[in-house]
């Protein structure tokens, strides 16, 4: 159960630097650094704090389900006996970190087949809607949808993740006017009613992007992951000015026109990452605000850090669960949900932000949506900076165009062999060659995405689609168009070139190599994320 | 004069595809104009004709000549040249009837064929340097013709003495140790029996086969048989070497050569009979000074490794007298006298002996020893050569030590590099290291080689003979002022100061192939161009190993997570200290024979469930094996697949463990377990035993060999990878061999014949494993 909080949360704020700031919060993969930034000409953007939590939410989602949103039945309604219904849900990648338990799939998962059982409906299926990301273990699908969902349906064959490669498990659906291919899992789309269960971290997710990409192929997914949707996408976290979601909602139009009936559940949920006491919860405060007690237990954190070795700090980091909580529910017809989802989403995040400015610093953390108990690998690091941190923007960019970009992260020249077997080769192959999305797309990306071998690691071990490795530089396009330059800070030095990127060992070092750029008196600022907040720049 | 002289001349030659040989086919060519010449060669595989062909006129020797004839060169060379196949180390010179003929035809016989090496096995030595000489004058009295003959010896025939060694014949000499040279011939041959049959003996055989052993550890019995037959030859070879330098020694000559040259000229001179006979000695033949062109030289030759490694900073000391002479004489000296003796023809002698001839240096213009050090020193330390890494070699200063210092100082180092290496040898060390130590090996041979040249020449810096040139000069004041231009031999001209460092190093330096620039190398690596060769669409078939070559695991881990998946929480400590505990047990079987170890261990599968293991392996797969696996390797199997390459993989795991590794490869040859017959409950059950031949050592050439066959393949297009000695029968059957994060032996091996090492690693920071054990079933 929520508590009530102490008092009402504050909003996101931007803090200009003068001499009396402390040093700021860096995020640096498994570890952290303390910045002094440059006086008069830096500013810091903090996220809001976490918004107060549903009190019941499983009462929530019980109201949500039976009161929905657009034109749509409720959902008791929609279930009738001997019919065939498909819950698809959310998977690994949200929400960042996993949250504590219960999940909120479990809970509405639960639900839907409470009214589910009550109607008579005995032919469900579970699926994890992964679309081309890795299969999820037994592990992870136990903590997404609970134990009790997990023995009652995955002995049966019930509950299982989506095969994207399965050659008779998918099935072409349609095209759009724009000739893009949709294609969908067979037994999603061969049921009465497809019951999707989402969990918004961030404004891109949810909407059609939650069937239309995440029950999907490689056959549909191929006309929007590509370089020229995503350099049209200012930001893709923007649905409006996203070219990315103008083809998925083409494409849920043609799921819609073919008669796939969707009931939508989307989940908004605060960004209470770190909690307000415990170990982490000092990276969620300002630094000013830090208490003594705050500052010790920083200290001792990073001391501890530096002791452990680099797999030991993963996997502490890897088991740390966020405690977010539920801010809001609703359910029905895709589109309508969709704009109730983004709005509280928003709500959360945005924080005005006046102006762009010439060096924007982020410091990336130990996770991405890719590399949940995994390692987040050089490929990774790009994705998260110049892919969703970078976007992470409403109107324009935070810093301006031609101008440069901070990251600060290990890099660590490290793999995990069983989730990320196509990034190695593409580490290897094609970023030995290029750095341009548009090219490695014309020369590599079908052969990746084609290839038996990666289609065999995705469909019988753990690993990401082949081609993944292409969309996470895609996702970078748009900011490698943008930037003049990127710099990362502390990371392997060779890593970092391999990505065609400049290192730098420290910050300064970092400001230093930018005003070759930008020049001498650039404006800085800081994207103090986690938690999640987004710039609305006027 | 000298031309005129030799025009219309028929002049056979022996020993025309060697050093003195080449330069002597070319001069007479060049210069003598109207003769022709009869080549005896000793056929080879390609045939007398063609060995001439691509050994003697393919030479650098002939470019002068190439160009001075330009398109006639082959045209009068087909003329001007008769080749024969003959062998003067068997009776009769192996001459067929046509060859008789030509030899029959000639005026004159120059026989320069020697084994010139100063450590062949005795019986060789003597069959060619004592016996040829005889047989060449017995083959042309039994011809019944009687063309002069020119013997090349070597002043050496004078033994290790000092002072004045004048032109007379070896039994006048009062040093010389009057011995039955028949007895000789005997005793080399029967040494040669002797030791063929102490080789065969049961203590011998059974030291052979634990050096095959030790060598190549479990590559199989056919491997380790060819092996052992390999090491007993070269035994009965060694023992000879060593029985030749100790009676040559015993009768104080510096080597065999020296040693079986000497009787080789008293047996001429007993059996000649009436054939005509002038005896020509070089000392010590180095690079030309000027014909036919400067520098020339042919072949790494006897000073030549000594002064690389030298400049390489390899031999730090040799021994030697300072003022010492080093009795060296240009390669075009020695051919010039040698053309002015067959010209000039036979002469009497007093004692009715043979005519002597030296060709040498030392009493009319001595290279002392010390020059020679200064000189190069000099040398080298202007014109560098680099090491690896593109650092300049500074040369070592020689303190001219004697010669039991220098071997005492070298046993050391070798015995010590020995130990190490031995001791290093017996570490399961696999990649890296295991390369390392086999680089150690390559030091404890470079310092064996080091020895060698100071056993081998020691004795040449030493003596301290001084040849006497009276024939010489008298032979070329008897020349006149043309032959004297385009024959020079007249010792005295050698400027030493410009021979030294502005012919003769240069040429060594050229010659030893050695890296003379600065800097890295530029242009692609040794690996780069042998990865290149491995991944060329030419080849067919590419075979890989499993173990250590793809994935970082074996059979015993695959074993333990089968096992543990089933095992209830309780019993899995005691299984993991069970199977520790049992660790060094199979490791040693392992060692031994590697199907011995896989029959034994695979009857642990006895009573396991089919279908149970079948769905436990596939989760094997993404915890285990993928866990454990070098991505680069994997990437290898793909590049050849991509090249249009057959992919094989050939592994002792079982099939079922190697199952989702299908889509990898085109085929997989693994080991199969056999099932139980079907019990009433309708469970399938294995057996524990299996199907057929665990595929290891031969077994696996054998798979391969029939795959290839099976195939249309060519094993010479083949490309193998594996990491152990036990694969060498796969390894080295194919042309392409890979060796993959070698262990020790391995290293080695691949290390000495240059094949390609690939170090495969794991993805760094990828999960450990460091316990083979499955995560516990839940459901």
């Amino acid at each position: 159960m929520a508590k009530e909080p102490k008092r009402a949360p504050r909003p996101g704020l931007v803090l200009d630097v003068d001499r009396s700031t402390p040093p700021i919060l860096f995020h640096h993969g498994e570890g952290f650094r303390l910045e002094k930034l440059p006086a008069g000409r830096s500013r810091v953007i903090y996220a809001a704090e976490p918004l107060p939590g549903i009190p019941d939410p499983d009462g929530a989602i019980r109201e949500a389900l039976a009161n929905p949103i657009g034109e749509s039945e409720p959902l008791h309604a929609l279930l009738t006996p001997g019919m065939k219904l498909t819950i698809a849900f959310d998977d690994i990648s949200l929400p960042l970190p996993q949250m504590t338990k219960p999940d909120v799939r479990q809970r509405i998962i639960e639900a839907v087949l409470d009214l589910a059982a009550e109607a008579g409906v005995d032919d469900v299926h579970l699926i994890a809607a992964l679309a081309l990301h890795r299969r999820m273990t037994e592990a992870e699908l136990r903590h997404a949808v609970g134990d009790r969902v997990y023995d009652a349906f995955a002995p049966q064959g019930c509950l299982y993740n989506h095969d994207a490669e399965d050659p008779d498990g998918m099935v072409i659906i349609g095209q759009t006017p724009h000739d893009e291919d949709v294609q969908m899992n067979k037994r999603a789309a061969e049921s009465d009613l497809i019951v999707y269960v989402n969990i918004n971290l961030v404004s891109m997710d949810g909407g059609w992007k939650s069937t239309a990409t995440g029950l999907s192929g490689y056959q549909a997914l191929k006309h929007h992951h590509n370089p020229a949707t995503m350099k049209a996408s200012k930001s893709f976290m923007i649905k409006e000015d996203s070219e990315l979601h103008h083809s998925n909602w083409r494409q849920g139009k043609v799921l819609k026109e073919s008669g796939i009936k969707v009931f939508q559940i989307e989940t908004t949920i605060n960004n209470n990452t770190f909690g307000d006491n415990g170990p982490m919860s000092v990276l969620q405060k300002r630094e000013w605000e830090w208490t003594g007690r705050d500052r010790a237990s920083f200290m001792a954190m990073n001391t501890g850090l530096k002791a452990m070795s680099a797999r030991a700090k993963r996997t502490a980091f890897q088991s740390w669960k966020a405690p977010y909580e539920l801010t809001s529910v609703q359910a029905g017809e895709v589109e309508a949900v969709h704009e109730v989802t983004t709005a509280n989403t928003l709500k959360q995040h945005l924080v005005p932000v006046e102006g762009q400015t010439d060096i924007l610093t982020m410091g990336l953390p130990y996770i991405c949506p890719y590399n949940v108990n995994s390692i987040m690998n050089p490929i990774l690091v790009m994705c998260l900076g110049l892919g969703y941190f970078f976007n992470m923007y409403r109107n324009k960019p935070l810093v301006r165009e031609g101008g440069v970009l901070i990251m600060s992260h290990p890099t660590p020249w490290e793999f995990h062999p069983v989730h990320h077997p196509s990034y190695i080769d593409f580490f290897e192959q094609v970023l030995t060659e290029t750095h341009d999305p548009v090219e490695m797309s014309e020369k590599y990306e079908k052969q990746y995405a084609e290839d038996e071998w990666y289609r065999h690691l995705y469909r019988t071990s753990y690993a990401y689609h082949g081609v993944h490795p292409f969309y996470m530089w895609y996702w970078g396009s748009h900011a490698l168009e943008h930037l003049g330059q990127v710099i990362i800070v502390g990371g392997d030095t060779r890593a970092v070139q391999r990505l065609g990127f400049r290192p730098a060992s420290t910050l300064q070092d970092a400001l230093e190599m930018a005003s070759d750029t930008v020049g001498p008196q650039a404006s800085i600022t800081h994207y103090h994320n986690p938690p999640i907040l987004m710039a609305d720049v006027t | 004069m000298i031309p005129e002289q030799l025009a219309g001349k028929r002049i056979a030659i022996t020993g025309s595809t060697g050093f003195l040989g080449t330069a002597l086919v070319e001069r007479l060519l060049r210069c003598a104009p109207d003769c022709e010449l009869v080549l005896l060669v000793r056929p080879g595989r390609r045939g007398a004709e063609q060995r001439i062909k691509r050994e003697v006129l393919k030479n650098d020797a002939f470019d002068r000549l190439r160009e001075q004839w330009g398109d006639e060169f082959d045209a009068i060379c087909d003329q001007r040249i008769h080749s024969y196949a003959g062998d003067v180390g068997t009776d009769g010179l192996g001459l067929d009837q046509a060859g008789l003929n030509a030899l029959a035809s000639c005026d004159i016989v120059i026989h320069s064929a020697a084994a010139v090496s100063f450590d062949s096995p005795i019986d060789l030595a003597v069959e060619v340097n004592l016996l040829g000489p005889v047989r060449v004058a017995q083959t042309l009295n039994e011809l019944g013709v009687k063309p002069h003959m020119v013997a090349v010896s070597t002043c050496y025939v004078a033994g290790s003495r000092r002072g004045a060694a004048p032109e007379e014949p070896v039994d006048d000499s009062p040093f010389f140790v009057d011995v039955n040279w028949r007895v000789e011939v005997d005793q080399a041959r029967r040494a040669r029996a002797e030791f063929e049959s102490e080789s065969r003996t049961v203590a011998r055989l059974d030291a052979f086969r634990k050096g095959a052993d030790d060598e190549l550890g479990a590559a199989g019995r056919p491997a380790i048989a060819a092996k052992t037959e390999q090491l007993r030859s070269r035994w009965v070879t060694e023992q000879l070497a060593e029985a030749g330098r100790a009676r040559a020694s015993s009768l104080g000559f510096p080597d065999s050569y020296a040693y079986t040259k000497a009787l080789g000229e008293v047996a001429l001179a007993e059996t000649r009979g009436d054939l005509p006979v002038s005896t020509v000695r070089p000392a010590i033949i180095e690079s030309a000074v000027a014909e036919p062109v400067p520098g020339w030289i042919r072949g790494f030759r006897m000073a030549e490794p000594i002064i690389i490694s030298y400049a390489r900073g390899l031999l730090k000391e040799f021994p030697g007298v300072p003022e010492g002479i080093v009795d060296v004489i240009p390669v075009d000296f020695v051919v010039a006298a040698i053309c002015a003796v067959a010209a000039r023809g036979p002469i009497e002698t007093e004692t009715g002996k043979p005519d002597i001839t030296q060709v040498a240096s030392g009493s009319l213009n001595p290279l002392r020893y010390i020059k020679l050090v200064d000189l190069a020193q000099e040398w080298f330390t202007a014109n560098p050569l680099y090491d690896d890494k593109g650092q300049p070699i500074a040369v070592p200063e020689f303190s001219f030590p004697g010669r039991g210092r220098v071997q005492k100082q070298l046993e050391r180092a070798g015995k010590t590099l020995d130990r190490t290496d031995k001791a290093l040898s017996m570490l399961p060390l696999r990649g890296k290291p295991a390369m390392y130590t086999a680089g150690l090996g390559e030091q404890r041979e470079q310092v064996a080689r080091a020895k060698g040249y100071v056993d081998l020449y020691g004795a040449y810096a030493e003596c301290e003979a001084v040849y006497g040139l009276d024939r010489l000069i008298a032979l070329w004041e008897s020349l006149d002022a043309d032959d004297q231009e385009q024959f020079t031999f007249d010792p005295r001209i050698i400027v030493w100061d410009d021979y030294v460092p502005e012919i003769h190093l240069p040429s060594v330096v050229k010659a030893g192939r050695v890296k003379t620039t600065p800097g890295a190398k530029t242009g692609p690596s040794r690996q780069q161009r042998l990865r290149g060769q491995v991944l060329d669409p030419n080849r067919q078939l590419a075979v890989f190993d499993l173990e250590n070559t793809l994935i970082a695991s074996n059979v015993v881990a695959s074993y333990a997570w089968l096992a543990s998946r089933q095992l209830p929480e309780r019993d899995r400590a005691r299984f993991v200290a069970r199977t520790i505990m049992e660790g060094p047990a199979l490791l040693s079987l392992d060692r031994q024979d590697r199907s011995d170890f896989l029959r034994y261990f695979y009857r642990r599968f006895e009573h396991a469930e089919v279908e149970q293991l079948e769905a436990a392996s596939a989760e094997m797969f993404s915890d285990l094996i993928l866990t454990k696996s070098f991505p680069a390797a994997i990437r290898r199997v793909r590049a050849h697949r991509a090249a249009g390459h057959r992919t094989l993989l050939i592994t002792g795991a079982l099939e079922l463990v190697v199952k989702p590794l299908e889509p990898l490869f085109d085929d997989i040859i693994a080991a199969g377990l056999g099932e139980k017959p079907i019990t009433s409950s309708g469970r399938r059950v294995y057996n524990g035993q299996l199907t057929s031949v665990p595929p290891t050592g031969e077994a696996r050439y054998q798979a391969m060999a029939d795959y290839a066959a099976q195939h249309d393949l060519d094993l010479r297009e083949a490309v193998a990878y594996a990491d152990s000695a036990s694969d060498l029968p796969m390894l080295e059957a194919v042309g392409f061999p890979v060796a993959v994060n070698p262990e020790t032996k391995l290293a080695s091996i691949a290390r000495k014949r240059g094949w390609l090492v690939e170090l495969f690693g794991k993805s760094p920071g990828g999960p450990r494993k460091i316990i083979p054990l499955a995560p516990r079933r839940t459901t």
